[in-house]
C-alpha cells in the first residue's frame, strides 16, 4: 500500500488528471469528498488532501510515502525527500514584481512574499541587501497599499498582477509540479514506487510527443 | 529577569520517561552484547571537543553544530558526531600498534534543529569504527555485523542501499573532465533532485553518448545486476575497479548470509566530500528517516596526522526505537509498606529478597498520602504495619 499526498487547489484537477492518464482508478469525487484520507484498495493507493506548503513536510516526515509537489514549495522548504520526476503539470514560474516604474527604497528595499527562503537567496545571489517580509497570501496588496517596494510571487497567466496595476521587474525560476518520495519509502517500497514512477513517466513523454 | 521558563525545552531536545529509558536500555544492550562478540571494543570521548580540531574534520554541517566558547575564548563544539573524535583518539594514541583497531561506542551527539521540533537536535548513536584496515574483507564484516545487530534490537524489515563514490567520481571525471563540473552535478545528488540533475545533464555540451551515460548512471539501483549495467557506463581504471569491488563484497555478503538486506543504489551520495569508497544507509521499516548510515573514509585520519583507511557505520538510537512496535511494559516491583514499629524487620526483609535478586522498594506508611493508590502501582506488597509479628503478602 501507498499513501500520496496531494496538493490542495490549483494543482489538483491536473495531478489528478495525470495519475487517471496513466491508468490508476481514482474515485471520481476525490477532491469534493469530504474524507480526508481516501483508500482504493483496488490500486494499494491510498490518497490524501494536504495544503501544497505542507506537502513535502507529510513526505519527509514518512507519513506519505509519496507526494505531488510544486517546485515552489520544494526549493522554499528544503525538505530531505527524492525529486523523481517532473510531472510537467502547472507550469508558472516566480517572479519580482512591483508598481510600474518604481524604483526600490535605496537603504533597505522591502520584499514581500510566501516565499521568505527563496526571496532572501536570489536577492543575495545578485549581491542586493533587501528586507523579506513574510506574507501567507494576497501578496500584490503590499506595494500596492505600501508595505514593500517588491514582491516575489508565483505567476502562471500574470492576470492577477495586470489587474492590480503590477508588473514583472524579473523572472526567477520556472515551476512545475514533481513527484517526490519519502528516502525510507523509496528503498523499502521499491519495487512498488518503482512501477508508478515508470508509468506516471510514460504518460509524461506521451503527453509531450 | 524574564519569567522561568518552566516546561520548555531548547528545540529538539526530548526527556526519557522510565518505560522508554527501559525499551531503549534493552535496545543498547543487544546491540552492545553483538558488537562486543564480534571483537569491538568500547570507548568514550568528551562531549566538548575544539571547533578547530572535530568540528572542522566533521561530516556534519557547520550550520548545525552547537558552538561556545572555553574561558580562553577558544571555539568549542557540543559532539556532532563519533566518528571524528574516535579518529582523533585512534591516530593520537591507539594506532602505534600498527594493528586494524576495532572499536565502538555508544554515545549521545548533537546537531542543531533550526526548523521544527520533529527532529531531535541530541540522540544516540550506537556504532562501531575499524581503523587501518583497507580490505574489501573489512567493509564486508561491517555490513554482516550491521545485519546482525539490527536483527538483535528485533528490526523485521530492514533494508541496506549500497554505494560507491569512487564510481561516482571515476564517471564524473571521464565525461566531465573538470572536478568543479564534477562537483556541481554531484550536489543535485546529494540534494536528491534527480529531476535537476537531468535538466542539468541535458543541458550540458556533451555528446549524446555521454549525455546518455549519465542519464542511466541514475537508474543505476536495484539488485545485483545493476552492477553489469554500471560496468558498462565505465571505462577501465578506478570505476571498474569499484564495480569489482562491489562485486566481491556482495560475494562476501552472500558467505556471510546476509546478501538478502542489500540492495544496490549508484546514485547514493550521502555527503558532498567525506567518503572515500563503499558508502551506505540503512532503513527499517516504520521509521521515515534512515536508521543509519557508514562507509569508507580513507582521508579523515590523515586530518589528525596519521593516515589511516578506517570504515564504520553509526546506528540512531532513536529512530530505531521509532521503529520497534513494542514498547516495554513499565515494570512493577514488590513493595515493603512499614510502619515505625516494625521498620527492622522490614528492612531486613528487604535486604534478604534484594539479595536473592529480586527488586523491591521500600515504603514508610506515614510517607503516603493514599495507600491503596500506592499499592496499586507495586507488583505485590507486603506489610510490616501495626504490632503483629509476622508480615502479611498479598
Amino acid at each position: 500500500m501507498l499513501t500520496i499526498a496531494m496538493p490542495k487547489g490549483r494543482i489538483f484537477e491536473e495531478a489528478a488528471g495525470l495519475l487517471r492518464k496513466a491508468g490508476y482508478q481514482l474515485p471520481p469525487d476525490l477532491d469534493e469528498s469530504r474524507k480526508l484520507i481516501i483508500e482504493v484498495p483496488e490500486e494499494q493507493l491510498r490518497f490524501f488532501l494536504a495544503k501544497p506548503m505542507d506537502v513535502a513536510t507529510y513526505v519527509e516526515y514518512g507519513v506519505a510515502d509519496l507526494g505531488i509537489a510544486g517546485k515552489d514549495v520544494l526549493l522554499e522548504e528544503e525538505r530531505d525527500v527524492y525529486e523523481l520526476i517532473d510531472l510537467k503539470i502547472s507550469p508558472c514560474y516566480l517572479a519580482v514584481a512591483g508598481l510600474p516604474d518604481t524604483t526600490v527604497d535605496e537603504v533597505a528595499p522591502k520584499v514581500a512574499t510566501k516565499y521568505p527562503n527563496v526571496a532572501s537567496s536570489y536577492f543575495r545571489g545578485k549581491g542586493e541587501q533587501v528586507e523579506i517580509i513574510k506574507l501567507n497570501g494576497s501578496i500584490e496588496l503590499a506595494p500596492m497599499i505600501g508595505l514593500a517596494d517588491r514582491i516575489v510571487d508565483i505567476v502562471s497567466t500574470g492576470r492577477t498582477l495586470k489587474e492590480n496595476g503590477l508588473v514583472e521587474y524579473e523572472t526567477i525560476v520556472d515551476i512545475t509540479s514533481r513527484l517526490i518520495v519519502n528516502p525510507a519509502s523509496y528503498r523499502l517500497k521499491d519495487k512498488e514506487i518503482g512501477q508508478l514512477v515508470s508509468r506516471l513517466a510514460e504518460t509524461i513523454a506521451e503527453k509531450a510527443v | 529577569m524574564s519569567k522561568l521558563l518552566m516546561f520548555e525545552k531548547p528545540v529538539g531536545m526530548r526527556d526519557t520517561l522510565p518505560h522508554i529509558y527501559e525499551t531503549k536500555r534493552k535496545l543498547k544492550e543487544a546491540a552492545a552484547a553483538e558488537m562486543r562478540s564480534w571483537g569491538y571494543r568500547f570507548i568514550e570521548t568528551p562531549a566538548l571537543e575544539y571547533y578547530e580540531t572535530v568540528g572542522a574534520a566533521s561530516a556534519i554541517l557547520d550550520r548545525q553544530l552547537f558552538k561556545l566558547l572555553d574561558q580562553q575564548g577558544n571555539t568549542l563544539v557540543l559532539r556532532p558526531d563519533m566518528t571524528t573524535p574516535i579518529a582523533r583518539v585512534a591516530a593520537s594514541k591507539l594506532l602505534k600498534e600498527r594493528v586494524p583497531l576495532r572499536l565502538a561506542y555508544s554515545a549521545s551527539v548533537y546537531r542543531a534543529q533550526q526548523r521544527e521540533g520533529g527532529r531531535a537536535a541530541e540522540f544516540e548513536q550506537i556504532g562501531v569504527e575499524m581503523i587501518g584496515d583497507q580490505t574489501v574483507s573489512a567493509d564486508a564484516e561491517l555490513i554482516a555485523l550491521l545485519v546482525s545487530v539490527l536483527k538483535k534490537t528485533g528490526m523485521e524489515r530492514f533494508r541496506l542501499s549500497l554505494g560507491h563514490i569512487r564510481f561516482t567520481d571515476e564517471l564524473f571525471r571521464q565525461i566531465l573532465g573538470t572536478e568543479e563540473r564534477a562537483q556541481y552535478l554531484r550536489r543535485f545528488l546529494y540534494e536528491k533532485n534527480y529531476v535537476g540533475y537531468r535538466e542539468h545533464v541535458k543541458g550540458l555540451a556533451l555528446s549524446s553518448i555521454d549525455q546518455q551515460r549519465l542519464l542511466r548512471f541514475l537508474d543505476l539501483s536495484g539488485e545485483l545486476n545493476c552492477l553489469e549495467g554500471a560496468a558498462d557506463l565505465i571505462e577501465g581504471g578506478a570505476g571498474s575497479e569499484a564495480i569489482a569491488e562491489l562485486r566481491s563484497l556482495y560475494e562476501r555478503l552472500q558467505e556471510y548470509g546476509v546478501a538478502e538486506y542489500i540492495q544496490f543504489d549508484l546514485p547514493l551520495v550521502s555527503h558532498m566530500s567525506y567518503y572515500t569508497g563503499l558508502v551506505f544507509e540503512v532503513y527499517v521499516d516504520g521509521a521515515g528517516t534512515p536508521a543509519g548510515n557508514g562507509g569508507r573514509y580513507d582521508h579523515l585520519l590523515e586530518k589528525f596526522g596519521r593516515p589511516a583507511s578506517a570504515t564504520g557505520f553509526g546506528l540512531r538510537v532513536d529512530v530505531l526505537l521509532s521503529a520497534l512496535e513494542q514498547l516495554e511494559e513499565e515494570e512493577k516491583v514488590h513493595c515493603i509498606l512499614f510502619s515505625n514499629e516494625r521498620r527492622i524487620e522490614a528492612i531486613q526483609e528487604a535486604r534478604k529478597r534484594r539479595e536473592a535478586g529480586e527488586a523491591v522498594l521500600l515504603q514508610d506508611v506515614a510517607g503516603l498520602e493514599d495507600v491503596d493508590r500506592f499499592t496499586e502501582t507495586c507488583k505485590s506488597v507486603s506489610f510490616f504495619v501495626g504490632k503483629a509479628a509476622s508480615g502479611r503478602e498479598f
